[in-house]
């Protein structure tokens, strides 16, 4: 709790007791009216000082419809009546809601700043032969830091010597550790756990991930909501309305009817007292705050309450395949032998693959797994568009030598050597293997589906998603293939970048009208489809600046099965905000047509009022909390794996 | 140009609403943002003038939550 929290509190308590024992003292009526004055006077005092000399400075500057205000006249009405104890107890009470209002705001904007505790406070940088510590901003690129166990990376870069795990649960909400050695990249925020690393900066700390990171979730509230500016406009009338009805109250029933003036203005003091907004526009970015925290701590970065509050709308969420669906690398998925063993096919295949880079290649080898011996490799050619042609040596079952002409390529390749080869209709990348002249197979390699993307659209679909789609530039039996197995509704395949740009536009016309389309990318060449789409959602933003650029939403892992988890907690925020929302019209509501009759008095009044307010807040403080989603994500892959096995 | 404002011991979420409808409608400014939660306010306004109209907005601001300390 704050000072200014703490005096407050303070007069809180004071302005109770002597409340609590000159109210009994009131009922029975044995003090003098003047010495009851002056008593409640000094608690109302005591309690309300701060509010009175607001009101007074605020109306000088021609703030009329100010709740300092409203509440010295609803409160000094009282006074004016005799009821003193209402006067008092109103004060106290809406002091009460003060202290409640700016303890859990000032909890929930710590409870944020815990969350988002990644800034690292010191480097240790190498400078002239020693080692010292400074601020990371004052590193520069291409220093050398040395990052001991237990210490925060500082910046961005890459080992140069050492071996470690990195803890990235405070980035990405994942809590297994991320293994690194020399020569991989290396990111702020991370916490080494195990050797000590030295490692080459290669971003000054304002281009670092961390301070993006930072900034993106502090700035992410700036970004209003719709149901922000729909109960701040309201607010804006809703006061003003109040007051002119209590005015009205106060004075036209007694003018018409001849009753009591006294009875009437109780009624419109009733009306004052409930005219304060505050509860509602505090509790909408409250819960949005609290909302876009629990994301960032599931390893979601969304880049304003808009983002969030629109994501609560998706009816389309369409996805890209390389990287997002798929790893994006390359996995031999079948070996088809026509004569030998698939595993001698795979080792020529290997061997005449040797000095090839490209993705195909090694994945060859990788699925080989063998050392490769240069030596019985006597002849390699590329060719162009088609592959390679190779001599490998070998020794024949006999005992001779007997090297062998291999081809390794596409059908073009089989075809302009006149070697017959199977046709296949299979949906990935095929190199086809001739050895001396005749057809001996072919390999087919396929680009891996992530493990947890059928998971994610069947958690979207059970999220309500209306529709899943897959873009992708691949062909169309790759890309029919890769839908069906993790079963989205669509796929459209064969797609040049600006294609994709013209399918999501067809894609955003189908769509309800108050529909959202989100669309999920990896950001590295889909930026204009990802500006494009209503939500723009980016994949694997831990290390990809172009991910987080580019992205409304980010998600700081590879796991597709994120976006589900950020829509659940969209829509819980969305939630909360519309329970607040309508509870707290609805109580106001209540009371003040209540208040109106005559059935409510000042103290129903002030109780509504500050109950609804600290409710809302509990409320609002509700969205903070996303550890159920984690977790019922854990135990849905759980049954999914069991279902598995029983089958 | 553009410029974070600090606003601390900004405390009720309706003057936030309130000031940055005030501001918003100074001569001069193109946009205002005031973040209750993060107690600040951004403010976007044409270069020529913008010394002014930071002084401006921090006399509307002074009026409408007079407790708050404004850090530029």
């Amino acid at each position: 709790m704050s000072k200014k929290e703490k005096k407050l509190l303070w007069r809180i308590l004071v302005t109770g007791v002597i409340f609590g024992i000159s109210y009994p003292l009131h009922l029975t009526d044995i003090l003098p009216d003047i010495l009851e004055l002056i008593i409640f006077l000094t608690a109302f005092i005591i309690i309300g000082i701060d509010i009175l000399w607001k009101a007074a400075r605020n109306i000088t500057h021609g703030q009329v419809f100010d709740e300092n205000f409203l509440m010295t006249i609803a409160t000094i009405g009282a006074f004016c009546l005799g009821d003193y104890p209402e006067g008092v107890v109103v004060m106290l009470f809406y002091q009460v809601g003060e202290l409640f209002q700016s303890y859990a705001v000032s909890k929930s904007r710590r409870s944020i700043a815990d969350l988002m505790d990644i800034r690292p406070d010191y480097a240790n940088v190498m400078r002239d032969g020693s080692l010292i510590q400074v601020d990371p901003e004052e590193v520069q690129v291409d220093d050398i830091i040395i990052v001991k166990p237990g210490e925060r990376i500082p910046l961005d870069g890459i080992v140069e010597e050492g071996f470690s795990s990195l803890d990235t649960a405070a980035l990405t909400g994942e809590s297994a550790p991320r293994e690194v050695g020399a020569g991989e990249n290396v990111i702020s925020g991370c916490i080494n756990q195990a050797g000590k690393l030295t490692i080459r900066v290669n971003k000054a700390f304002g281009q670092s991930t961390v301070a993006k990171i930072l900034e993106l979730v502090e700035n992410a509230s700036d970004k209003k909501s719709k149901s922000e500016n729909f109960i701040t406009r309201f607010a804006r009338y809703y006061t003003p309305l109040v007051v002119i009805a209590a005015a009205l109250l106060a004075v036209l029933p007694p003018l018409i009817t001849g009753g009591s003036f006294n009875v009437w203005i109780e009624r419109a003091l009733t009306f004052l007292v409930i005219s304060c907004p505050c509860a509602l526009v505090i509790s909408v970015p409250l819960s949005f705050f609290g909302g876009i925290g629990g994301a960032s701590k599931s390893g979601v970065l969304v880049k304003g309450s808009n983002y969030l509050e629109a994501l609560a709308g998706t009816e389309i969420v369409v996805f890209d395949k390389t990287g997002t669906l798929t790893k994006g690398n390359f996995v031999v998925s079948e070996i088809h032998s026509n004569k030998m063993s698939g595993q001698e096919l795979i080792r020529l295949a290997a061997y005449a693959e040797d000095y090839s880079s490209h993705p195909i290649a090694m994945s060859i080898k990788k699925a080989y797994g063998e050392d490769i011996d240069t030596s019985q490799i006597k002849d390699i050619t590329e060719i162009a568009g088609h592959g390679v042609k190779a001599v490998i040596a070998g020794i024949a079952l006999d005992g001779t030598i007997n090297d062998r002409e291999v081809l390794a390529g596409n059908t073009r390749l089989m075809a302009s050597n006149h070697i017959s080869y199977d046709d296949t209709a299979s949906a990935g990348t095929v190199i086809h293997l001739a050895v001396d002249g005749e057809y001996a197979g072919y390999i087919l390699i396929e680009d891996e589906i992530k493990q947890d993307s059928r998971q994610a659209i069947l958690d979207l679909k059970a999220a309500g998603i209306k529709q899943t789609v897959m873009l992708t530039g691949d062909s169309d039996a790759v890309g029919q293939k890769v839908a069906a197995a993790i079963g989205l509704d669509k796929a459209y395949t064969q797609l040049l970048p600006a294609d994709k740009v013209e399918q999501l536009e067809k894609l955003i016309g189908s769509k309800s009208q108050k529909g959202m389309l989100a669309f999920v990318g990896d950001g590295i060449n889909d930026a204009p489809v990802l500006a494009r789409a209503d939500i723009g959602i980016a994949m694997g933003g831990l290390g990809s600046d172009a991910a987080i650029e580019a992205a409304d939403v980010v998600i700081m892992t590879d796991e597709p099965s994120k976006i589900a988890t950020i829509m659940k907690i969209s829509k819980k925020t969305l939630r909360i905000v519309w329970q607040n929302i309508i509870f707290a019209l609805g109580v106001k509501g209540i009371v003040l047509v209540l208040g109106a009759l005559g059935f409510a008095t000042m103290w129903a009044a002030v109780f509504a009022d500050v109950g609804v307010s600290v409710l809302a807040i509990i409320n609002a403080m509700r969205a903070l909390n996303v550890k159920k989603f984690n977790e019922s994500e854990d135990t849905g892959n759980e049954s999914i794996v069991s279902s598995k096995q029983i089958a | 140009m553009k410029k974070t404002i600090k606003l601390q011991d900004l405390d009720c979420a309706n003057c936030a609403a309130k000031i940055e409808n005030a501001i918003s409608k100074l001569d001069g400014v193109t946009n205002v943002k005031v973040n209750f939660m993060s107690q600040k306010m951004i403010l976007e306004a044409q270069d020529d003038q913008f010394d002014a109209i930071i002084a401006q907005a921090k006399k509307v601001a002074k009026k409408i939550e007079p407790g708050m300390i404004i850090i530029v």
